[in-house]
């Protein structure tokens, strides 16, 4: 019964926090850019405002649930109330899991929120495949900053630590066609490229999810969003048990 | 956000008075600056295909198209075509679904008064079709009449025309696209061929556009008066 308050928390202290203001305002806002860009353009209009909004409003979904995840736990061991936890009878991991449940539900609900204006120009079937991957994509940055909120127990580094990795993983297929770009490849280049490919098997592959081209040109076969949201899935559990070790270890 | 705040009278009159006096001239600053429109010599070359992926961050569809967004910025008569066509280029690659460039090309680009410029975009517009018939044929079909028309070159007109018969596979492709040889060589003026090639692309469901039915409607009362004039 401590995952469902654990959960409770989390929700009450984002609704606190101004969190609904936050992403009304970032709807706002996508919705007065993609209007405002659509006036300006010539052809494709709609097609420019789905892209633009969906682009707009997944960077901010993003976002604010990193900052939600990391500014709630440093505020939490900041003020030794993760200490008070820690000393209630309960196992760790649900500590951390009921935490997580919390943030993922915040992620998802943004997700939901987010989708609905994009209803407005695109196809219902390709804006509940943006949607069901939007809501996975947050629920891997949300592990991703609780991982290093833990870690690193500092607002700033967490948030960029998180941000580092959620960017590098976003463009990482493009770093791989520039390294594999080269007419003659040296040895330094091929060196650099393999590196790259090494680091690329250790990222989560978020140029695959959550593409505005569904929204755009159709929803895609339940394979490929299979396939996007499994990914998105089993790296969410990668760093979800990274971060049940480092809290395991922590001294309480 | 709900803390409590000391009254208004709390702040100290000097401070009032730096930020209004801050905020003044902010305001005045601002004002004097003009946002100068963009000077055709002033349009880059575009960045490599890759370096515009890695800066998309995978919003490859957005980019293009606030690309062209950015394109349109560049007053058309006085740009460099070759760089202009450089950029159209990339940005169709980075969304080779996106028919804006295409569009673009046909329909302002190529309709500048220097032929030299205008052959230009026309020629790309032929070069992206042969990649993709079955989806850009509708920017050939305006070149053809654009070669004909306002370049009054027949042969180009024709190439572009054969181009569409021969290349385009798909049933979905209007008659009327795959017959384009006959309105060419047909006496008819411009105006008509242009209702026809617009009436056809709406009828075909392929304009759904708002911007771009606006955008062609416009281009029409401007033709007609043009031709009535």
């Amino acid at each position: 019964m401590a995952a469902p308050i654990l959960i409770r928390l989390i929700v009450l202290e984002a609704r606190r926090g101004g969190l609904p203001w936050l992403a009304a305002a970032a709807l706002l806002a996508a919705l007065a850019l993609a209007g405002f860009l659509s006036e300006v353009a010539l052809a494709e209009s709609r097609m420019l405002q789905a892209a633009v909004m969906a682009a707009l409003l997944r960077a901010c979904a993003v976002f604010l649930v990193a900052a939600q995840v990391v500014s709630s736990i440093a505020r939490e061991i900041a003020d030794k109330g993760l200490e008070a936890m820690l000393a209630l009878p309960l196992p760790r991991p649900t500590h951390y899991l009921g935490r997580l449940a919390g943030f993922a539900l915040l992620g998802s609900a943004l997700a939901v929120a987010f989708a609905l204006p994009l209803l407005l120009v695109a196809p219902p079937a390709a804006v509940a495949a943006w949607c069901v991957s939007l809501a996975c994509e947050t629920v891997l940055v949300a592990a991703a900053a609780l991982f290093f909120a833990m870690t690193l127990a500092q607002v700033v580094p967490a948030i960029a630590a998180t941000g580092g990795l959620y960017l590098l993983a976003r463009s990482m297929a493009g770093i791989q066609a520039i390294a594999g770009g080269a007419v003659e490849p040296s040895f330094a280049h091929t060196l650099a490229r393999q590196a790259i490919d090494l680091i690329a098997l250790v990222l989560p592959r978020l140029d695959a999810a959550t593409r505005s081209e569904w929204l755009l040109y159709g929803a895609p076969p339940a394979g490929e969003l299979g396939a996007a949201i499994g990914a998105l899935a089993l790296y969410a559990l990668l760093l979800t048990a990274a971060g049940l070790v480092d809290f395991q270890r922590r001294a309480a | 956000m709900t803390g409590e705040q000391r009254p208004l009278d709390a702040v100290p009159a000097w401070l009032w008075t730096l930020l209004g006096a801050a905020l003044a001239a902010q305001i005045a600053w601002q004002a004097e600056r003009h946002a100068a429109a963009p000077r055709a010599a002033a349009l880059p070359p575009p960045p490599s295909l890759q370096a515009l992926r890695l800066a998309s961050f995978g919003e490859r569809e957005a980019t293009a198209r606030l690309s062209m967004l950015y394109l349109q910025g560049f007053e058309a008569q006085e740009l460099d075509y070759a760089r202009l066509v450089d950029w159209l280029g990339v940005v169709l690659e980075l969304d080779p679904r996106s028919m804006y460039p295409l569009f673009a090309a046909a329909r302002v680009y190529a309709e500048v008064a220097d032929p030299a410029r205008s052959r230009a975009a026309l020629e790309f517009v032929y070069r992206e079709f042969l990649r993709d018939p079955n989806r850009r044929w509708p920017a050939l079909a305006h070149a053809a009449l654009l070669a004909k028309h306002r370049l009054k070159d027949l042969p180009l007109a024709l190439r572009y025309a054969a181009a569409i018969d021969r290349y385009t596979t798909e049933p979905g492709v209007p008659l009327w696209a795959r017959q384009m040889q006959i309105f060419v060589l047909e006496d008819m003026n411009e105006l008509d061929a242009a209702r026809i090639v617009i009436g056809g692309l709406l009828q075909s469901g392929r304009l759904t556009d708002p911007a771009e039915a606006a955008f062609l409607k416009q281009r029409l009362d401007e033709l007609e008066s043009r031709l009535h004039r």
